[in-house]
């Protein structure tokens, strides 16, 4: 593809970079309101605890206190509970256990967080200072903390509506099609891992603010969310019954999401429901012990897996069982995450004919649990890529051999997997072929002797990710059990003067939409980058939209941003036929230039703009003026990123301390708008996965339920200096079924490294005989494991 | 009880009535409505509210308004020389993509501004990732935030800022 200085292929330089770089980004906190009020919300500081009563008299009593809401009135005006959009049937056909959500709790607090009251004052101080006085009187009882026992029998009850804390016990494959195929296996390979848990720390806290026109009766939230459309139908619709078209819901520059801002949580649903009575503006910003508490976590599975292989290496059956937290509510997607969006991943990027999975999901009393940055897709390629990194390792195969031997060949797409999905196309073998060639993967054993005779212990470890994104078509979806429609709507509004704005349902909070949209628009149209503005994120001016998540923004929006180009040239044609007294059929669209085919008569679209805003001479009765035209694009499959990630460490066995020396990253996003911000996505998503392998842990105490990691000093943020510069490389087979050939990039990096981590970790560790590390493995972590291999040794 | 507070911000004389626990980041943001320096914790971690207090790059969630009385401040909003130039650390964010939802790119810029300043123009990469411990992002990866400050280095100095 040869790059058009500004077009599709180009790193140009993000158009929001202005804004941002010079303070005059706008987020939720920083809009200013006429007479605004402060929220603040009291939460439980307890896991399990019955609410015996709770007396706001003092608390009402404070200065600038304007007023104090609990679970009591919200339940007298019949406020809705919150949701839980996709439904997911167990193995007998039942639907998911689906216990209320309300906003505020009204007689039992289920986990650390839950909401107890909002307080409403003058200033944000006074709010915070009016809760200190509310009394709350608590029965405090037992909770279920610990996920490995949250099914056990006598476990500490969350949802009388759900026994046993069961909400589904779901199972994909055939069992025993897959036990036979184990009863012949040469070589079974066992694996035991725990998913640990994560808090997204988008690093721009939550943020609601709500005004209520009572004039007109229009509400307006302002919301850090990534699909604001969505956030809308669930209020409207469900929780508080505000009419849809007195609803309007912007979400203005939004300080990263990473999935923790997709759901519909009680903050913005208490702010918009009590804005009408105080009457007046009211705004909340969450501060950060607060998004540690109640943003959605995620991860947190406990995993058995085994692998059969014949004599040669080839996988012949893979079996899967999950435990996966739910924590104490369902968060608005959070049953979809350990199954349809994990297990159907389980092939990986593999042959495995047979593969089952059962999974069981768990309430306990913890912060709900739902979509963080590649959701079922981490955890899956966690379970893949490190047993078969360990079947390599018992078998004494390489372990990019033995993924070599059983990649699906280039040959086989579309290629059916026995999990669900079909894979519309890829091309592994050229993938790993680079990553160890870029990884120097030949001159590893020299470089693992060279840092022994340092005292160190080196290792290297390979993950071969696929993701299923680009979310996805709406049918699909529906079948499985989603509630809503997974398409994409984007409007091409041209302006008498020749620019442009292109409205988009997608939300950019931090992607670089406005770039990378703007760039395919003006490739399409010919139309200068100067000349285009990407609007997005305000139900008011944009069409309805289905937000970002789930790599979808370039798949499914960019993709309805090429139909309403479609249908841009399609009307101009008309006109262009019409101005250069040619047939429709005989005009050609080219370089932003209408032509007759075979003359040089041409006219430029800004001219056939110009027309179409003052259709003096216009085919009028044929053709609408104006040139506005939207589209909606339904997706015909996911998209299948894959990739193959390098990473080698050094670890300090005196302190434990695993030290990234190297990591690589080739991946195949398909074709690539601007390779600048796939490059930036991916070392995100990259840092993410680190943390995850190395740092990040949430960590709830067991018996009180208390969040032990709740801020930035417990709870271990990736620094720069906690990793390197990145070696990143793309291979590209286009995606076939949507126009601008594109798979996601938002995800992979965070979905793959992990498993890199890991197995590298593991590998460096594996001389002394260990088999295994927990996740994160931390200094403290691996120290203690090379105490206990040393301990077994000397035994 | 309120207290007043004079202070320079960005070259100009500012004053207000603060509450005794006013922040420096809330003196900025609420009094002066200048929201460019962000806050992004509660624990003095993140660095996105990263300010110049006398030259020097300070959390301003870690400092008392009334304790910058009389100092001079610059933000993120005065750092550029006018309104259609950018400050060479600035454009090197830009030009390397340093940033992405932008969120922490205030409190990055003016942290990197200072460190450059204080290491006399002269950063290697460890020494640049060591330097920005004080300073979160959840985006980027900080790949492209030590290129970036890599390069503004020279161009700091090149320019005499």
């Amino acid at each position: 593809m040869t790059a058009a200085p500004t077009g599709i292929g180009a790193r140009v330089k993000r158009t929001e970079d202005q804004r941002f770089l010079t303070g005059r980004g706008r987020y939720v906190d920083d809009l200013a309101l006429a007479r605004p009020t402060y929220a603040y919300f009291l939460r439980s500081p307890h896991a399990h605890a019955k609410i015996r009563s709770i007396d706001t008299a003092a608390a009402a009593a404070m200065p600038g206190v304007v007023r104090i809401f609990t679970g009591k009135d919200t339940a007298e005006a019949k406020v809705g509970s919150l949701i839980c959009g996709w439904v997911v049937k167990d193995k007998d056909g039942n639907p998911h256990k689906a216990p209320g959500h309300p906003p505020i709790a009204i007689d039992t607090v289920r986990y650390v967080g839950d909401t107890v009251a909002m307080v409403v004052a003058e200033t944000a101080s006074q709010a915070r200072d009016a809760a200190e006085a509310i009394k709350v009187d608590y029965q405090v009882q037992p909770a279920c903390v610990d996920l490995a026992r949250a099914l056990d029998k006598g476990a500490a009850q969350v949802h009388p509506e759900a026994p046993g804390n069961l909400c589904y016990d779901w199972e994909i494959g055939v069992k025993a099609d897959v036990e036979a195929a184990f009863a012949k296996a040469a070589h079974v390979t066992k694996l035991d891992l725990v998913n640990n848990r994560l808090i997204p720390n988008a690093m721009e806290p939550r943020a609601a603010a709500a005004d209520y026109d009572a004039g007109t009766g229009q509400y307006t939230l302002w919301s850090t969310s990534q699909n604001p459309h969505v956030l809308r139908l669930i209020l409207s619709a469900f929780v508080l019954g505000i009419p849809e078209h007195k609803l309007r819901v912007v979400a203005p520059d939004v300080g990263g999401g990473f999935g923790s801002k997709i759901f519909c949580y009680a903050d913005e649903t208490l702010v918009v429901w009590a804005a009408p009575r105080v009457g007046r503006p009211i705004k909340w910003t969450a501060e950060r012990n607060e998004s540690f508490q109640t943003d959605a976590h995620g991860r947190d599975h406990v995993t058995h897996a085994e692998l059969a292989l014949d004599k040669d290496g080839k996988f012949l059956a893979l079996k899967v069982e999950t435990i996966a937290n739910m924590g104490s509510y369902l968060s608005t997607f959070s049953t979809a995450v350990p199954t349809y969006l994990y297990a159907t991943l389980l092939a990986g990027q593999y042959t495995t004919p047979l593969i089952y999975a059962n999974v069981k999901a768990a309430f306990t009393h913890t912060a709900p649990v739902d979509a963080y940055r590649g959701a079922g897709r981490p955890e899956a390629t966690f379970v893949i890529e490190s047993i078969v990194s360990k079947a390599a390792a018992e078998l004494k195969i390489d372990p990019a051999e033995l993924r070599r031997r059983n990649f699906i060949p280039s040959t086989a797409f579309p290629y059916q997997t026995p999990v669900a999905l079909q894979y519309d196309s890829g091309n592994y073998p050229p993938i790993i072929d680079e990553a160890t060639k870029v990884s120097d993967y030949k001159g590893f054993e020299g470089r693992r002797a060279e840092a022994k005779s340092r005292g160190k212990l080196r290792g290297i470890g390979f993950s071969s990710y696929i993701e299923a994104c680009g979310l996805a078509p709406s049918q699909v979806i529906g079948q499985l059990g989603g509630g809503v429609g997974q398409w994409e709507a984007a409007q091409i509004r041209f302006n008498p003067t020749g620019n442009v704005q292109v409205l988009t349902g997608s939300h950019s909070h931090g992607q670089g939409h406005e770039t990378t949209f703007a760039q395919i628009v003006s490739d399409k149209l010919g139309v200068p980058l100067e000349q285009i503005e990407v609007v997005h994120g305000d139900t008011a001016t944009t069409p309805f939209g289905m937000g970002s998540y789930g790599s979808r923004s370039l798949a499914v929006g960019g993709s309805a941003i090429m139909k309403a180009a479609d249908k841009i040239i399609a009307k101009g044609k008309k006109i262009a036929a019409h101005l250069l007294e040619a047939s429709v059929a005989d005009i050609a669209f080219e370089n932003g230039t209408f032509k007759v085919a075979g003359t040089d008569k041409a006219v430029p679209l800004g001219q056939v703009v110009f027309a179409a805003y003052v259709p003096h001479n216009y085919p009028i009765t044929e053709v609408e003026p104006g040139m506005d035209e939207n589209a909606f694009y339904d997706p015909a499959n996911f998209v299948y990123p894959a990739g193959t990630q390098v990473c080698e460490v050094e670890i300090d066995p005196e302190t434990g301390t695993t030290e990234i020396v190297s990591f690589t990253a080739i991946d195949d996003f398909g074709n690539i708008i601007n390779p600048m911000i796939v490059e930036g996505q991916v070392h995100g998503g990259i840092v993410q996965g680190v943390g995850q392998a190395l740092l990040e842990n949430a960590v709830y105490d067991k018996s009180s339920g208390q969040l032990i990691s709740g801020s930035f000093m417990d709870y271990t943020m990736p620094r720069a200096d906690d990793v390197p510069s990145f070696k990143v490389g793309y291979k590209v087979t286009p995606c076939p079924h949507n126009p601008l050939g594109v798979k996601g990039c938002g995800e992979a990096g965070a979905i793959a490294a992990p498993a890199a981590v890991m197995n590298a970790v593991r590998d460096a560790l594996g001389p002394l005989g260990v088999r295994d590390v927990p996740m994160p493995a931390t200094p403290l972590a691996v120290w203690q494991t090379i105490q206990g291999a040393q301990r077994k040794a000397a035994e | 009880m309120s207290i007043s507070v004079s202070m320079t911000v960005n070259g100009k004389a500012v004053s207000g009535k603060v509450e005794a626990r006013t922040l420096l980041v809330q003196f900025l943001r609420e009094n002066l409505s200048m929201t460019g320096t962000h806050v992004g914790c509660d624990t003095s971690q993140c660095g996105a509210c990263v300010v110049h207090v006398d030259g020097q790059s300070v959390k301003s969630c870690t400092m008392l308004a009334v304790q910058a009385e009389g100092a001079k401040v610059m933000t993120i909003e005065g750092l550029a020389p006018s309104a259609d130039k950018l400050h060479p650390m600035q454009e090197a964010f830009r030009d390397n993509h340093a940033l992405q939802c932008g969120f922490c790119t205030p409190g990055m810029v003016m942290s990197a501004v200072d460190m450059v300043k204080r290491h006399n123009y002269q950063l290697d990469e460890a020494t640049v990732r060591r330097e920005l411990e004080g300073n979160l992002c959840r985006c980027t990866g900080y790949h492209n935030i030590v290129k970036a400050i890599l390069a503004a280095a020279p161009a700091m100095k090149a320019a005499g800022v």
